[in-house]
């Protein structure tokens, strides 16, 4: 029941703000069908600039840090530059050493791909995701030494009784008494998420844990462990459901439909793991900007004074919703890995 | 959408930093805290279990000592209840030793008594017969004083001794 619940919150919660998300979608076509006048606000535009990846990063309007562009192609081979060099006095894309870069995508300049493996925003936030995940956990494993046999202290005392919590109703319930193999998985997936969804929803931040790219690889982990720790029975309920309560003739007709469903649904899992998060960080980082744009459709200190209220309320929802993903990709993640490493029964 | 088209870079990326902070993190991180949690865990156990074995000691040394407490206020009666006796025993001896010899004493005195009594009697029974004779002689020595009363009485003896 309590593992249902969060799920179902969560579904109720991710259909809304889809719902938005398309509502906004629509919005941003019909602000894109317009008029680009120089000096008209297109809220479209600025969200998608803020929720997208890029080869700069933008602390403020005006004020912004080229990073590093690694372009590798079979004919330039590996490349190393600095992104400024798209960009000439009047701030405007221009061609540099056969690249061209055309609204954050890099091409050579005869429309060739090539692998983009610069350090770009989301990157530059993974890095710093990374960082910050070292840098406290390690404080927390140094009270582990420092007060050992004592009552936990500090940092320390904060993130017990979350590692706890994973441990005992998450991992534990979840995968059974192998549990502790997929522990420093677990714990890893779950801090990753919550520091990265956090990080995001700093100002100047990088929409990095709402990125399809992000979410599909952690989707992708979890699914390679899944198949990894998989076991007879994982298969045996996909290949034979019913089991021996029926003949084989009826079994025969029943299985050609039922067990591609359920092989697909090897795939569906993690998609909808990865679909998930990405649609919720995503999503509440559209909101915001939306509700602050407003202010600047209507133009008028009103309206702003409101939509400051408005946003700043469903930031703190955001918070909520950044602990919430992290435990929901967790719980859902370890319900897979439950049900690969089940025993027979 | 570009949206939900994954970029390869970004994937190879977090591919990369993913993997690298959790190796770092389960090998120097995870593994000593969950070490340290369950260390714990076991210690706390241990504790809990250690201090229910003193109680159930202490409730066993209390219920012990009741024991010991029990035995010595029962031999502590019987001692009160033998000297008690002892003691009685030795009343009572005493007792009938003292009235025996009361009784004895006072049977002596009696005896003593009854001898001087006797004794008395006798002394006054010859004193009485001496005395008597001493009386008679006097009576016989004047009755007897002329010749005629001696030969009236010398025949009133013959004529007694005749008829026996």
């Amino acid at each position: 029941m309590n593992q249902q619940t969060p799920r179902l919150i969560s579904r109720s919660l991710k259909i809304s703000i889809l719902s938005l998300v398309f509502a906004l979608v629509s919005v941003n076509f019909s602000f894109a069908g317009g008029d680009t006048d120089g000096d008209k606000f297109d809220p479209g535009a600025m969200i998608n600039h803020h929720i997208k990846d890029s080869h700069q990063w933008e602390i403020f309007h005006g004020f912004t840090i080229p990073l590093p562009v690694i372009v590798y192609s079979e004919s330039n081979g590996l490349d190393m530059f600095m992104s400024s060099n798209f960009f000439n006095e009047a701030h405007e894309e221009v061609p540099y050493n056969g690249y061209v870069m055309d609204h954050d995508h890099i091409t050579l300049e005869n429309g060739d791909h090539v692998l983009d493996l610069s350090i770009t925003k989301n990157v530059l936030f993974l890095f710093f995701n990374a960082t910050a995940l070292l840098l406290v956990f390690f404080a927390v494993k140094r009270g582990y030494r420092k007060n050992e046999g004592k009552a936990p202290k500090g940092i320390q005392s904060f993130f017990e009784p979350i590692i706890v919590f994973i441990r005992d109703e998450i991992v534990k319930p979840n995968i059974g008494p192998r549990y502790e193999k997929y522990l420093p998985y677990m714990l890893t997936l779950f801090f990753f998420i919550w520091f990265g969804n956090l990080l995001g929803l700093l100002p100047a931040a990088a929409n990095m844990s709402g990125n399809i790219a992000v979410t599909l690889t952690l989707a992708v982990f979890s699914l390679i462990i899944t198949l990894a720790s998989s076991r007879r029975t994982y298969w045996m309920h996909m290949l034979d459901p019913v089991g021996n309560s029926m003949p084989w003739s009826a079994k025969a007709l029943l299985y050609i439909i039922l067990v591609p469903i359920e092989l697909v649904g090897i795939i569906t899992k993690p998609f909808s793991l990865m679909i998930r998060l990405f649609a919720n960080i995503t999503a509440g980082h559209i909101i915001i900007l939306s509700i602050i744009s407003l202010t600047f459709i209507a133009g008028s200190i009103g309206v702003g004074v409101v939509a400051s209220l408005f946003a700043s309320v469903m930031y703190f929802l955001e918070l909520f919703v950044a602990i919430l993903q992290a435990y929901v990709f967790t719980l859902l993640s370890a319900m897979y890995f439950g049900q690969a490493v089940e025993e027979h029964h | 959408m570009e949206l939900v088209t994954p970029d390869v870079g970004l994937i190879i990326w977090q591919t990369v930093v993913f993997l690298i902070v959790f190796v770092v993190l389960a090998l120097f991180v995870w593994k000593p805290i969950i070490g340290s949690l369950k260390a714990r865990e076991h210690q706390i156990e241990d504790s809990l279990r250690a201090a229910d074995n003193a109680k159930e000691e202490m409730e066993q040394i209390k219920s012990d000592n009741e024991y010991l407490l029990q035995e010595a206020r029962i031999e502590r009666d019987q001692i009160l209840k033998t000297a008690k006796d002892e003691a009685n025993g030795i009343i009572d001896k005493a007792k009938s030793e003292t009235s025996d010899i009361t009784q004895k004493m006072i049977k002596d005195a009696q005896d003593a008594i009854e001898g001087e009594r006797r004794a008395a009697v006798k002394e006054i029974q010859e004193l009485v017969a001496s005395l008597s004779i001493e009386v008679a002689e006097k009576i016989l020595r004047e009755k007897l004083s002329d010749d005629k009363s001696q030969k009236a009485l010398v025949d009133k003896f013959i004529k007694e001794v005749e008829i026996n």
